[in-house]
């Protein structure tokens, strides 16, 4: 099958923040099905990176398309196709899990949202805490929840920023199955991750992203070594 | 259109029911203006009959007060774990997220007034004479319009690090005439005297709160952008 | 392009300098001295002249803040910067000698008249407009949201006039009379072409203000960029 349009393809993008050069030059494309990991020394400009994808940032100069359309200012359509895990939770302390997830299902105008809610917080782990304040829970509860958010409206495009944060053996083991099932229905995924395990087990293709420049990109194969994948990630920093 | 409405209403919604578990901000808001009333009722003797020249200008200043109080609540809330970049990425309107945090205070600061002003009468022994439709007509415009620009405001205020100082000296300069018209307004009506005279300024506060709402609505786009 | 902004610089500096003078000498002695008031009314070209400047300087303001949000730009927002703090000096005079002629001429220090309560209000919102503009965070933010307060702020002006103006004819229908007396019973033609002169100059020193303001901004922040820079290259 041959794909004309990418799901997602940015084009020299680039972002000054205040005098500050963020990122130069980026140039990425990602297509429907595909997973893709961003690795990168932290204030490498990764976080940024994805900020200005979902339309958080507007770039200084470049482009950036989603599924054949000019991420602008204010498309409705785009966001509603992206699912954005930053690396804030976005979750109202006060409300409760179903409360919180109800209210994002409001906006992101799903059907049956209160069903679906409670299907996906017993998916996560989180079915038993339902009525308890976010307030009260612990970091990879909050963690879990803000997966759930961001599955909830069953985005074509996956952005997870830094997923595995704070999620126990089991939690993460979970999330790798899930974001593996999406992908295997056609969602794209786009992740952040210091975790090479975790890379390894997911991304069909790594970037390394260092002081705001791609410095090299390399395809996974199943069974590759983790060994080698952290040398070329070293190799690849080093030379940017 | 209907989408930005049915957005609000959903982003209200969500402000009203957390409010109404809690009552936090109504109750410290309720609180505080009855403090005010308090605090006047012993610099000016209430019972002496000048007084009541000056009913008009508290009803206002009561509610300017309770209500930066929640106005400083509205945006701050959203700052906790980021919300308000979550509601940023949320596929809606911008203006939408404008127009529910109008909606909710307006709601809030109107519950805080149902308590305040008779709290106000009670204590300054006030028989209220006028026409109270009217009374309602020039407590709803003003209301809003202090609304209107101080949810901008405090939409604006909330990036820097002393909000709650900046909001009451960005807002109360361009309150000025409305609340000039607000209070004039309520007087002439607590007076009995012609609706007449008070016409001219319930204009002028429609025109300040239409023109305001739409100045507000358009721009508000540019607040939630991010650089 | 140094050279050429310095030259009109200088030129300006030149003619400002007789310019002022000339004002001084027009305003107290050639004009003559208005017959009810006497010598006090003199400051009152000075405090036109500042108040024409110091609503100029907002308006300014406004225009430079809707460019700033049509196309962020760094110049439109130290351009608005620079007019705003201009502003804030020439409405503090514009307060001050408006105070002083009315203990002159009413025997009070403040009256509610139109302009010179909005003035005031002027000023305050001034105030909060340089407040913004000193929050924390990168410029391009700063500059947006001052940008739309600055507009909203603009906005407000003619508003406060009208509503103080009708305020003060419903509360008090008889303060000074309207006109005549107020402005000094009618102008004769040499106060007449001295408030103009006045005018002139001052709105030519608010210019020459603007100009050395903006190119010490400017300085200003090449100097943070350079710094920026070098600490970038330190770092590697
Ligand atoms: N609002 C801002 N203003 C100025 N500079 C910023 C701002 N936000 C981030 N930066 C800078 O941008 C650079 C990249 O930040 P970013 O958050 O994208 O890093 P990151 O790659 O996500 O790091 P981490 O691995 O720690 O999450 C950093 O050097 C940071 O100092
Ligand atoms: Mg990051």
């Amino acid at each position: 099958m041959k794909e004309l349009v990418h799901m997602l393809e940015l084009k020299n993008l680039t972002k000054i923040l205040g005098d500050k050069v963020i990122l130069r030059n980026v140039s990425l494309s990602l297509d429907r099905g595909e997973s893709l990991a961003v690795v990168g020394p932290n204030g490498a400009g990764k976080s940024t990176f994805f900020k200005c994808t979902v339309g958080l940032l507007r770039p200084t100069s470049g482009e950036v398309y989603l599924d054949g359309e000019l991420i602008s200012k204010n498309s409705m359509s785009v966001k509603q196709k992206i699912g954005f895990l930053g690396h804030e939770s976005y979750l109202y302390s006060t409300l409760t899990p179903l409360e919180n997830l109800k209210f994002y299902g409001k906006l992101y105008k799903i059907k049956e949202a209160d069903k679906k809610s409670a299907e996906l917080l017993k998916e996560v782990g989180l079915h038993l805490f339902r009525d308890m304040p976010v307030r009260s829970f612990s970091r990879g509860m909050v963690q879990r929840l803000s997966i759930a958010r961001v599955l909830l409206a069953e985005p074509e495009i996956l952005m997870l920023d830094e997923p595995h944060t704070g999620l126990d053996v089991e939690a993460a083991y979970l999330l790798n199955r899930i974001l593996k099932e999406k992908q295997r229905r056609g969602t794209a995924i786009l992740m952040i991750s210091h975790d090479f395990e975790q890379v390894q087990e997911l991304a069909d293709r790594v970037a390394v992203l260092s002081k705001g420049k791609i410095a090299d990109t390399m395809a996974i194969r199943q069974g590759s070594n983790l060994e080698a994948l952290k040398e070329w990630y070293e190799k690849a920093v080093k030379g940017a | 259109m209907k989408a930005i409405i049915s957005d609000a209403w959903t982003i209200a919604g969500k402000d009203l029911g957390n409010e109404w578990k809690n009552k936090q901000t109504i109750g410290m808001m309720v609180i505080f203006s009855s403090l005010v009333i308090l605090v006047f009722s012993f610099a000016f003797d209430p019972t002496n009959n000048m007084v009541k020249a000056v009913i008009p200008g508290l009803i206002w200043l009561i509610t300017i007060f309770s209500g930066l109080l929640g106005l400083n609540r509205s945006f701050l809330s959203e700052q906790e774990n980021d919300s308000i970049t979550g509601l940023r990425s949320a596929p809606i309107d911008p203006s939408s997220i404008y127009l529910g945090k109008v909606m909710a205070n307006c709601t809030m600061v109107a519950a805080v007034q149902i308590i305040s002003i008779p709290v106000l009468f009670l204590l300054f022994d006030y028989r209220f004479m006028g026409e109270f439709l009217w009374f309602l007509l020039v407590l709803a415009a003003g209301t809003l319009g202090f609304i209107i620009v101080g949810t901008f405001l405090a939409a604006l205020a909330v990036n820097a690090k002393n909000s709650e100082m900046l909001l009451p000296v960005l807002l109360l300069p361009l309150l000025s005439p409305l609340m000039i018209a607000a209070v004039q307004a309520t007087r002439i009506i607590l007076e009995n005297a012609d609706i007449q005279d008070a016409m001219s300024w319930i204009q002028l506060m429609a025109a300040y709160d239409l023109l305001f709402l739409a100045a507000c609505f358009f721009l508000f786009e540019f607040i939630m952008e991010g650089s | 392009m140094k050279q050429k902004s310095g030259f009109i610089d200088t030129a300006m500096f030149y003619l400002l300098i007789p310019m002022v003078f000339a004002a001084l000498y027009f305003v107290f002695i050639w004009s003559p001295v208005e017959k009810f008031m006497g010598a006090p009314q003199k400051i009152f070209y000075f405090h036109v002249s500042c108040a024409w400047v110091a609503f100029l300087a907002f308006f300014t303001v406004g225009y430079y803040s809707v460019r700033t949000l049509i196309k962020p730009n760094i110049k439109f927002h130290i351009h608005a910067g620079i007019s705003a703090e201009i502003g804030v000096l020439f409405t503090t005079i514009t307060l001050l000698t408006g105070m002083i002629w009315g203990k002159s001429s009413w025997n009070t220090w403040w009256t509610w008249e139109p302009r010179l309560a909005t003035t005031l209000i002027l000023w305050f919102i001034y105030v909060a407009y340089l407040f913004v503009r000193r929050m924390e965070g990168s410029w391009e933010k700063i500059a947006k949201l001052s940008a739309v307060f600055g507009i909203i702020g603009v906005i407000n002006v003619p508003i406060v006039f009208m509503a103080i103006r009708w305020w003060n004819t419903k509360l008090h229908p008889v303060v000074f009379g309207d006109g005549k007396n107020q402005d000094g019973g009618g102008i004769e033609p040499p106060m007449l072409f001295t408030l103009l002169f006045c005018i002139f100059t001052i709105t030519l020193l608010y210019a020459y203000l603007m100009r050395k303001g903006i190119e010490i901004e400017k300085m200003r922040h090449a100097v943070k960029k350079a710094k920026n820079k070098a600490i970038n290259r330190l770092a590697g």
